[in-house]
């Protein structure tokens, strides 16, 4: 109690003497500065919790840079041929995002955001080593939780529609684990752009 | 099409054995050999022993001889499909010579075979039709026991035997034959590209074939992926999934008029998969995303009144109805996995029915069985099991050859079809309900997810 007491004492002084100090020089202004608190209080959380940052990040950039051009200038056929946006991968019988899932949902959200015009169709696809019914359910979950993911990092839901093809359009015909591993997966489609 | 011929003992004791068909028969016993399995019953007698010659060609032409030919193996194919009647081989009856006409049939020679029945018809051109004409005698009174007429023409002389098939089948054992049922199934036979992707995507569209796999059609013409038909009760239309408006929605065939109806319809109707026909055929059960989760909704034949029959997060598809129309089965992985659950057809009661694995595509069979088939996975693929309703035991149907998925019942419950990868690429198989006489429907591209016409 006696070790706080000066403490405290010493507190109370320090920020009295600094609104004196304030107050001394411009009576009138010091009061009007607290209000505009927004700038303090986007400093404030950018020092404890940096995951924000890199979602901002692709904001900045320009829309239009000039060596951009080849994607913008592509036609739909040859931009998808070239998969700009990457496919996510699943395990067996599970529409749950990976880690890496998620790196490869971030950066196609990065370049949603750079291409605001594109439309995209988030497509779930499935292994042959589920039922060509059931599956038809499973792709749907795979292909909404990749939509679900993009959705929360800001890119608009209404640009993103989901389709299942279950296990109709294999990407790998083989039957062995690395077919199935690239087989089951959420892939993306630009519609229009 | 290569079909075996069941040896007379086999017959005969699988003929005993349907009616006891129904106590739990253990697992292991449908792998042996069915001569040991089986008992001969002594109820009724024996069975009779038939014998079928070559019909008679009235007309002098080579196309009469050839439409004999053809109705008399067909109709040994369709007689032995259902293993209810006894054939007696053959070729033990060779040097019997063959009638001329009804009047000439050399009874005692028949008799000599120990023969009970048999099978004489004729067919004859009458102006540009053909008259098929059949007797079954009894060969002891030399009377005719079952006879019947039929006129048509000669561009499908397979029809004449499905139809006499059906009806000898009616008259002598009380049964209703599939000799005139049709499959119908999905395949991407042709090869044809789907429009508007980079990837080599293959489409699909609905096929239908007789019973038997011959006279394979097309009868979709959608560009895209049309897949998992299903029969109307009248035979008349097929409802599937079809990927022509982008999503997976409901469309219904009429396959004699020519027309397409679109059960679901609208930007906020989801994922829409899988259509099963109420047993009147006034109603489609099917799964949809339309409430954000697959779900199972009921809808009428024309999209309206549609209602929503479960409430869960996890996934409910393929719904399959009772016969009596009162009952919904599907698959649900509300428990972890997919499993087949029953749901009265008012939403009420629901009960979960099995606990493997991994289990889809329920298939109700007809009376007087009351079964679910479905697939289970075993191993690295799936296997058709059967659950009997009553006993609440599991039978399995196949044994990994290849993986064996979408089960559907004959519309008499007595056979299933089903896919199966035991040749290579997916193919469309029918077998027995014991899983035996297994046959392969189709042989080119990749068959699936077949129905059968009830």
């Amino acid at each position: 109690m006696r070790a706080a007491r000066p403490m405290q004492m010493l507190i109370a002084l320090l920020s009295l003497t600094t609104a004196v100090a304030c107050g001394a020089k411009k009576p009138p202004i010091a009061r009007p500065m607290p209000p505009p608190v927004p700038p303090t209080n986007t400093a404030a959380p950018s020092r404890p919790p940096a995951p924000p940052e890199p979602v901002v990040e692709p904001i900045i950039v320009p829309p239009e840079p000039v060596r951009d051009d080849a994607i913008s200038a592509a036609s739909l056929d040859d931009l998808n041929r070239s998969s700009p946006l990457k496919a996510v991968f699943y395990e067996l019988d599970s529409s749950e995002l990976s880690a890496e899932g998620q790196r490869i949902l971030d950066q196609n959200a990065a370049l949603l955001k750079r291409y605001p015009n594109w439309t995209v169709t988030v497509e779930g696809h499935c292994d042959e080593r589920g039922t060509a019914e059931y599956n038809l359910a499973l792709g749907e979950r795979r292909a909404i939780a990749a939509r679900a993911y993009l959705v929360s990092l800001g890119i608009p839901a209404d640009r993103l529609r989901t389709v299942s093809y279950g296990k109709e359009f294999p990407f790998d015909p083989g039957h062995d684990e690395a077919a199935f591993a690239k087989n089951r997966r959420a892939h993306f489609v630009i519609t229009a752009k | 099409m290569t079909k075996s011929i069941i040896p007379g003992v086999l017959a005969i004791a699988l003929l005993a054995a349907w009616p006891h068909a129904q106590p739990p028969p253990p697992p292991a016993a449908t792998q042996q050999p069915s001569e040991v399995e089986v008992t001969i019953s002594g109820e009724g007698g024996a069975a009779p022993r038939l014998a079928l010659p070559e019909f008679i060609a009235l007309s002098p032409d080579a196309e009469t001889a050839a439409i004999a030919k053809s109705v008399t193996q067909v109709l040994w194919d369709d007689l032995n499909f259902e293993r209810e009647l006894l054939f007696i081989p053959r070729d033990t009856y060779a040097t019997i010579p063959r009638a001329t006409s009804f009047a000439d049939v050399p009874f005692d020679r028949w008799r000599e075979l120990n023969a009970d029945g048999l099978i004489v018809g004729t067919v004859q051109k009458v102006g540009t039709t053909v008259k098929v004409e059949m007797r079954l005698f009894n060969v002891r009174s030399r009377q005719s026991a079952f006879a019947r007429q039929y006129d048509g023409t000669a561009a499908n002389p397979r029809l004449f035997a499905h139809t006499m098939s059906d009806e000898i089948h009616k008259s002598q054992r009380a049964l209703n034959g599939v000799a005139r049922s049709k499959l119908t199934f999905d395949s991407d036979r042709d090869g044809e590209r789907m429009g508007g992707t980079v990837q080599n995507r293959s489409i699909k569209e609905i096929y239908i074939s007789d019973y038997d796999g011959e006279n394979q059609r097309r009868v979709t013409v959608g560009k895209t992926l049309n897949i998992a038909p299903r029969w109307s009760p009248d035979g008349r239309s097929i409802a599937y999934t079809s990927y022509r408006r982008g999503g997976a929605n409901i469309f219904i065939s009429n396959i004699f008029q020519g027309t397409l109806d679109e059960v679901t319809k609208g930007d906020k109707v989801g994922e829409n998969w899988l259509p099963a026909w109420s047993p009147d055929g006034t109603r489609v059960a099917f799964s949809s995303t339309r409430d954000g989760n697959p779900e199972i909704y009921v809808a009428n034949r024309d999209g309206s009144n549609v209602r929503r029959l479960t409430n869960h997060p996890g996934i409910d598809i393929t719904p399959t109805w009772s016969p009596s129309g009162t009952q919904i089965a599907f698959t649900s992985d509300r428990g972890g996995t997919p499993q087949i659950y029953v749901i009265g057809a008012d939403g009420l009661n629901l009960s979960k029915k099995t606990s493997e694995g991994y289990c889809d595509r329920p298939s109700w069979s007809a009376a007087p069985f009351n079964e679910i088939a479905f697939a289970s996975r075993s191993g690295p693929g799936f296997d058709i099991k059967v659950l009997d309703l009553t006993t609440g035991t599991t039978h399995v149907l196949t044994f990994g050859e290849g993986t064996n998925e979408s089960p559907a019942f004959s519309p008499n419950g007595r056979h299933l079809v089903f896919t199966s990868t035991r040749s290579g690429k997916a193919q469309v198989f029918t077998m027995a309900r014991d899983g035996k006489n297994v046959r392969q429907i189709t042989r080119s591209g990749n068959n699936e997810k077949p129905d059968w016409s009830k």
